[in-house]
């Protein structure tokens, strides 16, 4: 090959990799963020694909279970947020046939589960807890809530909120939890109601629920998701 | 597979036959040059995010009581917190498996695997490579772009990349992909094997930059453009 063409070559070769420099957006300040917050949106689309409806976390025996001291605390400002009791409903809003307030009794006419299973959180640790609950899939068809409506979003005690997918709503291990290793939740772990879902990360397990309201359209996605974490995270 | 390398000439007249100046050999294929230099980039924002990650919880035992395995940096993390640390590490992780699975669709639709894939025949060539690399033995004769330990090297670092992808379902997924995760020995040594699978990678890399820097500035050049000159076969 001559060299003057070698060197033609060579360097069409070497401009060939320029699409290289497009990845250096990422280092853009102005660029950076909006690039991530598309890559986190990218994920969590794939995310909800590789979700299947009717796969069953494993579940465990007793044996396994982490005794209730070990059940680490996480919340976002108190660890209890004064819930009364007595004056406690569920405010049922949106795309349903029977909104209005639920008392705890009637969530508890629902068929009762319980299931000892993985408790996931973001930052790497995990734990097997005793759940009980209702299961949310029959709390919706007692609400009559739109079954092609997108997302369920709650509201909570501390001003804590977060919203999630129709799909996991209506997983059967999905629970709006109301015990923990067979007795009423502790205010600490979000008494009188929480979210308890095994196929979604720790932060999304809202505790202390107050409303509850099926829709098509999020205002907000949830306390840690608008500050820039995964909004679907499902395990 | 044998790269085969051509003459460099130049023809000072039209009656004087070209003088040659040099060899070169077209040892890396666009698609190879591409994903690798994709790759590297995307390689060093999974570390430094995943370290970001788990700088987070630093064990790999119980949370009641936390016992930290080691204080990872923040000076050598990517994300600043662990949210940030997050969004690099979902983003990326998409254009690194998109880029892996470029690369092996390319190399088995090509054939061009057969440069860097280690098989039983390059099994007799590993040992003296050892020797001339270690124990300063004589080079053996090199008749094609990679040696016996580098064909090693490659094909290890291959599998290591898509064990990376695998563990990293595992711990991401362990529900949807439970038989990644029982493949492992379970969520937690899925988390384990993530870590070791990294540190791994990251030995392949400082030992390939090694190698990078022993064999100097046409080697390096051949990575960008496809060709090496003076090649040893």
């Amino acid at each position: 090959m001559d060299k003057k063409k070698f060197r033609q070559n060579s360097r069409r070769e070497l401009l060939k990799l320029t699409p290289l420099l497009a990845l250096g957006a990422f280092v853009i300040p102005g660029l950076q963020e909006k690039l991530l917050k598309r890559g986190l949106h990218f994920s969590d689309w794939m995310e909800a694909r590789l979700f299947r409806p009717y796969h069953l976390a494993a579940t465990f025996d007793d044996s396994e279970v982490t005794p209730l001291n070990k059940f680490p605390l996480n919340t976002y400002d108190v660890d209890d947020p004064g819930v009364i009791f007595e004056n406690w409903s569920l405010t049922v809003t949106g795309a349903v046939q029977n909104p209005g307030d639920y008392t705890l009794a009637q969530i508890q006419t629902l068929p009762r589960v319980r299931q000892n299973t993985r408790h996931v959180c973001v930052e790497g640790w995990d734990v097997i807890g005793r759940f009980g609950g209702a299961r949310l899939s029959d709390f919706l068809r007692l609400i009559g809530a739109d079954p092609t409506a997108r997302f369920i979003t709650v509201n909570c005690a501390d001003d804590y909120y977060e919203s999630l997918d129709m799909a996991t709503a209506m997983h059967p291990q999905t629970l709006l939890c109301y015990e923990m290793y067979d007795r009423p939740l502790t205010r600490e772990h979000g008494a009188p109601l929480r979210l308890q879902m095994p196929t979604k990360i720790g932060y999304k397990q809202a505790k202390y629920l107050t409303d509850l309201k099926v829709t098509n359209v999020l205002d907000r996605e949830g306390y840690w998701e608008d500050q820039g974490y995964s909004w679907f995270y499902g395990l | 597979m044998n790269t085969t390398a051509v003459d460099i000439t130049q023809r000072n007249s039209n009656e004087d036959p070209p003088i040659v100046l040099a060899r070169a050999a077209y040892e890396h294929p666009y698609i190879v040059r591409l994903c690798h230099w994709i790759n590297t980039i995307a390689l060093f924002v999974m570390a430094g995010s995943g370290l970001q990650i788990f700088r987070a919880f630093p064990s790999f035992r119980a949370k009641i009581p936390q016992k930290d395995l080691l204080h990872w940096p923040q000076q050598f993390a990517i994300g600043g917190w662990l949210g940030g640390g997050l969004q690099w590490h979902m983003t990326f992780l998409w254009i690194y498996i998109g880029t892996g699975l470029l690369y092996l669709a390319y190399q088995v639709f090509s054939g061009n695997y057969r440069q860097v894939l280690f098989t039983r025949r390059d099994l007799p060539g590993v040992w003296p490579m050892v020797k001339h690399y270690f124990f300063f033995a004589a080079k053996p004769p090199l008749r094609e772009s990679y040696n016996a330990l580098q064909k090693l090297a490659y094909t290890a670092a291959i599998m290591l990349a898509i064990l990376s992808v695998a563990t990293g379902f595992a711990v991401w997924k362990p529900i949807q992909f439970s038989w990644l995760a029982w493949m492992m020995g379970g969520f937690h040594y899925a988390r384990i094997w993530h870590f070791a699978v990294m540190w791994a990678m990251l030995l392949f890399v400082f030992g390939h930059l090694v190698m990078v820097i022993l064999h100097g500035w046409s080697n390096f050049v051949s990575m960008l453009t496809g060709w090496k000159k003076d090649p040893e076969y």
